[in-house]
């Protein structure tokens, strides 16, 4: 396993929500509030906290859309950092369960 | 001064609330206060006042928290208990109406989360028999439309806006809730018909907006102050399903009463689109 390696879940504290080809996420804490394009939106349904994130960006991101690997990486990175600095995905670099991640495997979806 | 116990029913929205205090000030008060909304209906929900709360009324953040099966709702100027399983609870503030509004919102607010509804930082008004919202941040204009609106329109606030889910679509019902035209609205509902985010410029101009954009605006505007995950999930797919709903519009206007007849003929345009 790669020392940079690491593993995202979904915080507990959020809401999430597809309408219209988008994902709203919420914080229920302080409220902040994201709006994911298709990329972000795979990869944080896609943070169950036991895939690492390399493999989420090449599993599920570069088989789904025409993006060169290397910098949809570094993207993934870009994007997992913004979040986790407002509590929306938990990071770890050991797989993750229980306490403070989301247990839900979809997100719902308004019509 | 203390005398019998006395029980006034404010139903705002259709939904009733009793309020009982032992104060004839006091009740005085909420019954002139609430004129327009006191009901004879059977109410499922009671809050009874101890007036003994000294605290001047305050600008402090208000926190809405659990504590065990109540919700403790909590400001420099007030302090409330409630129970939703009862639907009773304890209020102590002082005999001042402005924290009692402010009792009652969040109330209001909680129930509504419950059943799909919220209150919105808004105002609405009805027109040829549809409701009308217009909402934005302090300044955007919300009380400006309504002083602009033609007479044959019912104000239904020019501050808070109170909506509920309905058979198709959502409707919006009059609240006693007063902003700076310090007029309640009138006590009657209508379905909507669009939400407009305001915005004053040079000409009027209405433009979709897209549905994550509208989502994010609601949010912002949405009165709901509970911490809560459950409750901000039930909100946050109540704001998708409102969006999907019901036409949202970013609105830019030049303040005079052209802006009525632009609103009228895009609802016009919309319906035959």
């Amino acid at each position: 396993m790669p020392e940079d390696c690491i593993y995202i879940a979904r915080s507990s504290a959020i809401a999430a929500r597809a309408l219209a080809g988008e994902m709203m996420v919420m914080n229920s804490v302080d409220s902040t509030f994201f709006t994911l394009n298709e990329v972000a939106t795979t990869i944080f349904q896609a943070a169950d906290g036991r895939t690492p994130l390399q493999d989420i960006v090449r599993e599920r991101v570069c088989e789904q859309f025409d993006i060169d690997p290397e910098q949809a990486q570094a993207d993934a990175k870009e994007f997992v950092t913004e979040l986790s600095s407002h509590g929306i995905l938990l990071v770890s670099n050991q797989p993750m369960s229980g306490q403070g991640t989301s247990n839900a495997g979809s997100v719902a979806e308004t019509p | 001064m203390a005398g019998p116990r006395q029980v006034a029913c404010v139903e705002i929205g259709g939904i009733p609330i009793s309020l009982a205090t032992s104060d004839q000030a006091f009740f005085d008060l909420l019954r002139q206060r609430y004129h327009g909304f006191l009901s004879t209906s059977s109410s499922q929900f009671e809050l009874e006042f101890d007036l003994n709360g000294s605290a001047a009324i305050s600008d402090a953040d208000v926190r809405v928290r659990r504590s065990g099966e109540e919700w403790i709702i909590e400001r420099g100027d007030f302090y409330a208990r409630w129970d939703p399983r009862s639907g009773r609870g304890l209020v102590r503030q002082n005999a001042n109406p402005y924290s009692l509004d402010s009792v009652l919102r969040i109330l209001h607010s909680l129930i509504l989360a419950e059943r799909g509804g919220f209150l919105l930082h808004a105002a609405s008004a009805i027109c040829d028999g549809r409701a009308y919202l217009f909402s934005g941040v302090s300044g955007a204009g919300k009380t400006t439309m309504t002083r602009l609106a033609p007479r044959n329109v019912t104000l239904l606030t020019d501050e808070v806006s109170y909506l509920r889910p309905g058979v198709d679509g959502y409707s919006a019902f009059g609240t006693p809730f007063a902003g700076e035209l310090a007029r309640p609205g009138e006590n009657c509902s209508a379905a909507v018909a669009a939400l407009f985010f305001l915005e004053q410029g040079p000409e009027n101009v209405i433009e979709e907006l897209p549905a994550g954009e509208a989502v994010r605006r609601l949010m912002r505007n949405i009165l709901f102050f509970a911490e809560d995950p459950g409750l901000v999930e039930r909100l946050l797919a109540t704001a998708c399903d409102f969006v999907d709903k019901v036409p949202i519009r970013r609105l830019t206007f030049y303040p005079d009463g052209r802006v009525w007849e632009d609103v009228r003929n895009f609802m016009g345009v919309a319906e035959h689109a």
